[in-house]
């Protein structure tokens, strides 16, 4: 179960004096139970990316494999394509839209071709999964705060069991704890469904402690690519892309440049403050 | 998907129609449609194509642009020429069963469609050199003398200004909407009319919700800053004559006295 790409490159209105490059030269491969953050500024390219992913978009150059077969050939079945790479976008608003939580989940499985049964079974696992509460099963859609559309909405996607998992900026618009709470759920989603999640975000800090892996966009073309205390060693070209490091990433490299050996690599204030004590107890031995 | 329908028909350039005030494009075009059914005689004909060639040297824009608006007057214009040209009584050319052509049918199915494609390029030429805003603004000062009787001009042409800035913004969320729904399994393109129509459902639910709350945040916006209609209103780009648009209305009135001239003189 991977998506590859191969040579992609993708071109808003080609050929008009609108035309726009908006990825170049995408060599990328997203295997099976991995955890990946994709990271950019505005206009990098992530959200063209991803619909590239399960054929939302046709690529106008390259070519894009899920399990070795070339998504575009003729007999291929797009439709089976986005059963199994999950996609939920910025904002959930596209996509509410029947009486109730429950019905408005049942869409994707019952799309799929589920009996209505078999589609509120898979509902209710996947709604309790994004952690959005029982109670809040009959209410309207439209009656939830935006955190819990947002739930909703990745609960919608989730009930037709993909493969992998896309998340657009899932955080967008959330106040700090909603946001660390849906990360968590993410995270736990993840280990729990053993499935692939790709979670798309502009700011590193906040999912730099929970993805194995992360790609980093650049006007079009892949920047980065690589576990995150890698990426972040880079952290004056991500400056120059717009991009910051994890604050901690800061802090570290100034302790070390005025002498203390700290581990540069570390992205959290835990690891961090652990560091600074085994680095002062170090210096203290020393005196 | 659907984002790259451009809506609208204005086609930037820099040419001397471009820079006319709109109202001086409003009037001319009236005038030049007025002409079309005052000249009656092909040499009449003959002046306005004259005068129609020289708006679109003027105007800089490409005259394929100019002619893509008679796509969607063919049909009227097929059964124009149908019904002059077998139903006009006079001299028979060639007859079958009732169907005849006449020579008079065929002078006046001419003329005809000569007057209907010279009407949709004249008033082309006017929407491909103005933007929508323009054209609106143009629009409520023109018919400003009605809201003595009692029309609110000014809340109309705010209407249409609303109406066409939202267009390219829904259309932008059709789209995204649809990405959304088909990424859950959703099907707007296979099945019969019925499916297709209940399979609209998820498309149009959003898309509804999202224009009401976009109305409501404008309404909101507009009144945060204290707009209270079009009493005492004043604008950012005041429309205001200049010596082209003297020069306009000139070559426009001179235009039209002999078209006027034709038609009494019988030319």
């Amino acid at each position: 179960m991977s998506i590859k790409l191969k040579n992609v490159s993708y071109i808003y209105s080609p050929g008009t004096a609108y035309e726009m490059h908006a990825l170049e030269n995408i060599h990328l491969t997203i295997p099976d139970n991995q955890f990946i953050g994709m990271i950019g500024h505005t206009g990098s390219g992530k959200s063209t990316l991803i619909q590239l992913f399960n054929g939302l978009l046709k690529p106008t150059g390259g070519e894009v494999f899920y399990n070795g077969e070339n998504i575009w050939s003729e007999k291929f079945s797009r439709k089976n394509l986005r059963s199994q790479v999950g996609l939920a976008f910025q904002y959930p608003e596209y996509q509410l839209f029947e009486t109730n939580v429950l019905e408005d989940v049942c869409f994707g499985p019952k799309n799929q071709g589920l009996d209505p049964e078999a589609a509120k079974e898979r509902a209710k696992k996947a709604l309790e999964q994004a952690g959005v509460p029982q109670e809040l099963f009959d209410k309207s859609p439209f009656e939830l705060s935006g955190g819990q559309k947002k739930r909703v909405a990745i609960a919608g996607v989730l009930a037709m069991n993909p493969r992998i998992l896309i998340l657009d900026e899932p955080t967008a618009g959330l106040d700090p704890r909603g946001r660390d709470e849906l990360l968590e759920q993410i995270a736990a989603l993840h280990k729990t469904r053993g499935i692939s999640v790709v979670l798309v975000s502009h700011s590193m800090e906040d999912i730099a402690r929970y993805v194995q892996r992360m790609i980093v966009l650049n006007k079009g073309r892949i920047a980065f690519d690589g576990a995150p205390r890698q990426v972040f060693s880079h952290c004056q070209e991500l400056e120059s892309m717009g991009l910051a490091a994890p604050q901690m990433t800061y802090v570290m490299q100034d302790l070390k440049r005025r002498g203390l050996s700290v581990d540069v690599e570390a992205i959290t204030v835990e690891e961090a403050r652990d560091s600074i004590l085994s680095a002062l107890k170090g210096a203290g031995h020393d005196s | 998907m659907i984002r790259d329908i451009t809506l609208g028909q204005y086609y930037p350039a820099k040419s001397v129609l471009h820079r006319l005030d709109p109202r001086t494009k409003f009037v001319g075009t009236l005038m030049f449609v007025i002409s079309l059914f005052l000249f009656h005689t092909f040499l009449g004909y003959g002046v306005a194509t004259f005068f129609l060639a020289a708006m679109i040297v003027l105007s800089k824009v490409p005259a394929s642009f100019m002619f893509r608006g008679l796509k969607t007057i063919f049909v009227i214009l097929l059964i124009t020429v149908g019904f002059n040209v077998f139903l006009t009584p006079g001299h028979i050319l060639w007859q079958w069963g009732f169907l005849k052509i006449t020579y008079e049918g065929l002078a006046q199915a001419a003329k005809m469609s000569i007057r209907l494609v010279y009407l949709v390029v004249g008033s082309s030429i006017m929407t491909l050199t103005t933007t929508p805003n323009q054209l609106t603004d143009g629009l409520e000062r023109l018919l400003s003398p009605l809201r003595r009787m009692g029309v609110p001009v000014h809340e109309i042409a705010m209407m249409m200004s609303i109406a066409l800035r939202f267009i390219p913004i829904l259309m932008e969320e059709t789209d995204k909407i649809m990405k959304a729904q088909i990424a859950r399994g959703a099907d707007f393109e296979t099945g019969n009319i019925f499916q297709k129509a209940k399979g609209l459902v998820p498309l149009l639910v959003p898309l509804f919700v999202s224009a009401f709350r976009r109305a409501d945040d404008l309404a909101m916006a507009m009144e945060a800053r204290c707009y209270h209609g079009g009493e005492g209103r004043t604008q950012m780009k005041p429309l205001c004559y200049k010596g082209r648009d003297y020069a306009a209305y000139g070559i426009a009135l001179i235009y039209l006295a002999v078209s006027v001239l034709f038609r009494v003189r019988g030319i």
